[in-house]
């Protein structure tokens, strides 16, 4: 069965010559069909970059080095700009992180979902307004048809981010890329928020690659996981046995650097420096070898 | 964080020369171009050919030597008076400079005072200065000039005063906004907490920092004193008498358009220059000065 | 909440307006210079000329002029020019339209230019090519408008003689409207060979004015751009699938119409204000050209109420700008 995505080797460089720098160093990551994985890492560890590298959306001075992104099977750097426009938020979507700035100020919430559904659906203006009130209605908001006619500064960030993952589904993805859209949440939404996705995800089959950095989230609702730092894949595997069963000693030492409710006496104990130390001397280290060459 | 103060400005040479470096070809090329305007009015008696006051009504209207029934005597022509174009074109020069060196510093001098007693003391003070400014915008400033000289009469002062009556404001503006928000700096509080009164705070701490917008002020200030003096001497109420004024060239050659087309064509030649000089200048120096600016 | 700030500076208006009139009373009759010496022929007898002095009120305490003004002011009657012979108020709303269209135009024009400038130069964004539109943007903002009515009338005037260079319209076409909106009405009324020979006239005065306002305009709306498209919704829009001119054009350009608006709308006063010497270059029957011969013959009653006209102008154009951001921004609509 062909994986929804399928990222190999992927290099990602940013800068030229003598001032490039890797963020992906050789990244691999594969997601079935329906499957939940998370991306962790910590801030500068290069989830975002894979994230819009699968969406063709890197900054104007990266480049991918090396490697293949395929989306079922379809090579998605060597492809053609208008088949991957066309793939782009209807097959393959993006839930974006920051609610407040991720919809535009001066349209309507309505107005900013039918052009989505216009453009890859070819609906009808009236036949896009009905389907934009039903998704809002999926993702469990009141009174959608109010809040089809309001513009985004008059909701609350907890609905512009459920406004944001309607529009995400709103074409039936295969994959859908969240790119931590609980971290500009309060707890309390965050809870909300993990459980529209979920249902989300159940009901429209995709498989949804979740970045964040916040463990508890991956917890709840990733069923894999891949742990990134300093662009290299360090650990992954199922969730559970992962958190139970480290291996990596930076897992280890991200599950001991997080807080619990179940034990809250705990002293929390930060990553070691010496560990992240080593970890950046070993990545540094590949990409000499990697510039070197095979001997 | 505290923002020091005193980084600005002076410091060793080998800053200065990192400092012009930073202004690019806009300060080489608004320098010479500045230069030459200041050297033409300096050195006016050295190098131009004739005297600007002298009428030679044999060769009177003669176009540029190298055009067909020009003459080598007068290399741009003559005017209907047959006064030497080249000549009088440089003495211009004198009146330029002087206008604007005099008018911008005046109009500098003035504004920065408003500027920053509204901006420091706030209040009250703040309050009336700024109503001050607004009924003062309200004026339009070339009908303003024209009026203020045409009533206090021709001569050098009332030019000057025109120019700084209207153009006060163009400092007090930004100095009252830059000086508000300098105080709220961190730097600024801490110096109060020092106890320095507060034209110690601004003698020390604000001032260094509106260095680098002052000095470009001045510089745009200069162009537009050059071109209120032409606007007052194209229209007639300018110095006295029969010194030379590009902007009388422009009225003189507007009558003989047709005729004589170079008469009016010349001055405008020098006046663009002389304005895109002090612009390119300004916008050099402001990229010396102020390193944070990156556009 | 942001009508009650429109509704404030609507009562700020009839203050700043006195406060004008006010400092222009007090500059002209301070400042040395009278207008009474300037008129007398010579030979006039000591007498005539204290008889004359009297009639126009300038033999009276400074204050006490002011309060007769301003009462007759109110009542609308702004006296009587001094050079010209007419009620102030009728010289002034007899060329008043002239300088309307005028501007009105220039504006037209330059909102035009500069959009298409702006979106040309953000299309080349981050390309070589940038730097051409953005030098040429400069140097046209660089040149104040009075210049480019000289360079103009040279160069289309004279050296290749495409346009008129003076007056409204062609002294030999007769002229019979019941405003003086010439331009609206012999639009208007299908007068299209008035409407040709009017835009004739007002085609090189119009461009003058307009060309610095358009490199104002396209500086300040490409920089507006740029900054939009930087924004997160116009990057999502991308991982949409949409193209990038569609982005800029449904999603980037509403955005970045605000600041521009906001920041540009202000310098149309400046376009207003630069009719005075361009219509002079021009010999443009308009107010502007009105002001210049009132100042240098040092007609107070005109010069005071051509300045308070401009004035109103300035005051009514600042607060239509505010209002259009107002439209265009939601965000502001709701406080």
């Amino acid at each position: 069965m062909t994986a929804a995505l399928s990222v190999q080797g992927l290099q990602v460089a940013i800068g030229t010559g003598a001032s490039s720098a890797n963020v992906l160093r050789g990244v691999s990551l594969d997601l079935q069909r329906g499957e939940v994985r998370g991306l962790v890492g910590e801030s500068g560890a290069g989830k975002s970059m894979l994230g819009r590298a699968v969406l063709g959306l890197l900054p104007a001075n990266a480049v991918i080095a090396a490697g293949t992104i395929q989306f079922e099977g379809r090579d998605l750097v060597a492809m053609p700009e208008p088949e991957r426009r066309s793939l782009l938020g209807r097959r393959i979507a993006l839930i974006p992180q920051d609610p407040m700035t991720s919809l535009n100020p001066v349209k309507r919430v309505g107005a900013q979902i039918a052009i989505l559904l216009r453009h890859h659906l070819a609906l009808s203006k009236r036949g896009a307004l009905e389907r934009a009130a039903e998704l809002l209605a999926e993702v469990a908001i009141r009174e959608p048809r109010r809040v089809l006619e309001l513009y985004p500064h008059e909701i609350s960030g907890g609905m512009r981010q459920r406004v944001l993952i309607a529009m995400a589904f709103a074409c039936d993805p295969s994959l859908v890329i969240a790119d931590e859209p609980t971290t500009a949440l309060d707890v309390t939404v965050q809870r909300q928020v993990l459980q529209l996705v979920e249902r989300l995800r159940q009901r429209h089959g995709a498989a949804v690659l979740f970045i964040t950095h916040d463990l508890g989230v991956v917890a709840k609702i990733c069923r894999t996981m891949t742990v990134l730092h300093a662009g290299r894949v360090l650990e992954e595997g199922e969730t559970a046995e992962v958190l139970a069963k480290p291996r990596h000693p930076y897992t280890r030492a991200l599950l001991a650097a997080t807080p619990r409710a179940d034990r809250p006496a705990e002293a929390l104990r930060p990553v070691p420096p010496a560990l992240i130390e080593n970890l950046w001397s070993e990545a540094h280290r590949l990409d000499r070898l990697v510039v070197a060459g095979p001997a | 964080m505290v923002d020091l103060a005193l980084d600005s400005a002076l410091g060793p040479p080998s800053r200065w020369i990192a400092g012009l470096k930073r202004g690019g070809p806009r300060l080489w090329v608004g320098a010479a171009l500045v230069g030459v305007l200041v050297l033409a009015a300096l050195l006016a008696p050295l190098i131009a050919l004739h005297d600007p006051l002298e009428q030679d009504l044999m060769s009177a209207q003669l176009p540029p030597a190298w055009v067909v029934g020009g003459d080598l005597a007068y290399w741009l022509g003559t005017d209907s008076l047959g006064r030497c174009v080249l000549s009088r074109l440089i003495y211009s020069a004198r009146t330029a400079v002087a206008v604007a060196l005099i008018a911008a510093s005046l109009a500098a001098a003035i504004g920065i005072a408003f500027g920053l007693i509204a901006g420091s003391f706030g209040g009250w003070v703040d309050q009336a200065t700024s109503r001050l400014i607004d009924v003062w915008m309200a004026f339009p400033p070339v009908l303003l000039s024209i009026v203020l000289a045409a009533v206090i009469g021709a001569g050098l002062t009332s030019v000057i005063a025109a120019i700084v009556v209207v153009d006060w404001t163009r400092f007090a503006r930004v100095v009252r906004a830059e000086t508000m928000v300098q105080l709220q700096r961190d730097y600024a509080a801490a110096a109060r907490v020092i106890g320095l009164s507060r034209s110690g705070i601004l003698r020390l701490e604000i001032l260094p920092n509106l260095i680098p917008l002052v000095v470009t002020l001045l510089a745009v200030e200069m162009g537009i004193a050059i071109l209120v003096e032409v606007i007052l001497s194209f229209v007639g109420i300018s110095v006295a008498g029969d010194t030379p004024t590009w902007g009388g060239m422009i009225a003189e050659g507007r009558q003989i358009v047709y005729q004589a087309p170079w008469i009016m064509a010349l001055p405008i030649g020098c006046i663009i220059s002389s304005v895109i000089g002090f612009n390119l200048l300004g916008d050099g120096l402001r990229l010396v000065l102020d390193p944070v600016q990156r556009r | 909440m942001r009508w009650g700030e429109i509704i404030r500076r609507l009562v700020l208006i009839p203050p700043t307006l006195v406060g004008v009139a006010v400092i222009v009373f007090v500059l002209l009759r301070v400042v040395p210079g009278d207008p009474i010496a300037m008129m007398i022929p010579p030979g006039a007898s000591p007498a005539d000329i204290d008889r004359l002095r009297a009639f126009y009120g300038l033999d009276q305490p400074i204050l006490q002029q002011f309060i007769t003004w301003f009462g007759q002011a109110l009542r609308g009657d702004f006296g009587r020019s001094i050079s010209v012979h007419q009620s102030v108020f009728e010289l002034v709303l007899a060329r008043l339209p002239a300088t309307l269209e005028l501007a009105a135009l220039a504006t037209l024009i330059a909102v035009v230019l500069g959009t298409i400038a702006a979106m040309i130069g953000i299309q080349l964004r981050g390309r070589r090519a940038e730097w051409v539109v953005d030098g040429g943007v400069g140097v046209f903002l660089a040149i104040p408008d009075f210049l480019w009515a000289l360079i103009l009338l040279l160069l289309f005037g004279v050296l290749i003689p495409l346009l008129p260079i003076s007056g409204r319209i062609d002294p030999q076409i007769d002229v019979n409207f019941h405003s003086n909106f010439y331009l609206v009405e012999s639009i208007l009324t299908g007068r299209f060979d008035i409407a040709n020979a009017l835009l004739h006239h007002m085609l090189l005065p119009a461009l003058a004015l307009a060309l610095p306002f358009a490199a104002l305009v396209a500086r300040i709306l490409k920089t507006s751009l740029a900054e939009a498209e930087d924004q997160d919704y116009a990057q999502i829009a991308r991982a949409r699938g949409f193209s990038r001119p569609a982005i800029l054009l449904r999603e980037v350009f509403p955005n970045a119409l605000i600041p521009t608006v906001a920041l540009g709308g202000v310098q149309i006063t400046l376009l207003l204000g630069g009719t005075v010497l361009v219509e002079r270059i021009f010999s443009y029957e308009g107010i502007g050209n009105m002001a210049i011969d009132a100042v240098i013959n040092r007609d107070f009653p005109l010069i005071q109420g051509l300045i308070l006209t401009f004035a109103v102008l300035f005051i009514a154009l600042n607060l239509g700008v505010d209002l259009v951001v107002t439209l265009l921004d939601p965000r502001l609509r709701h406080g």
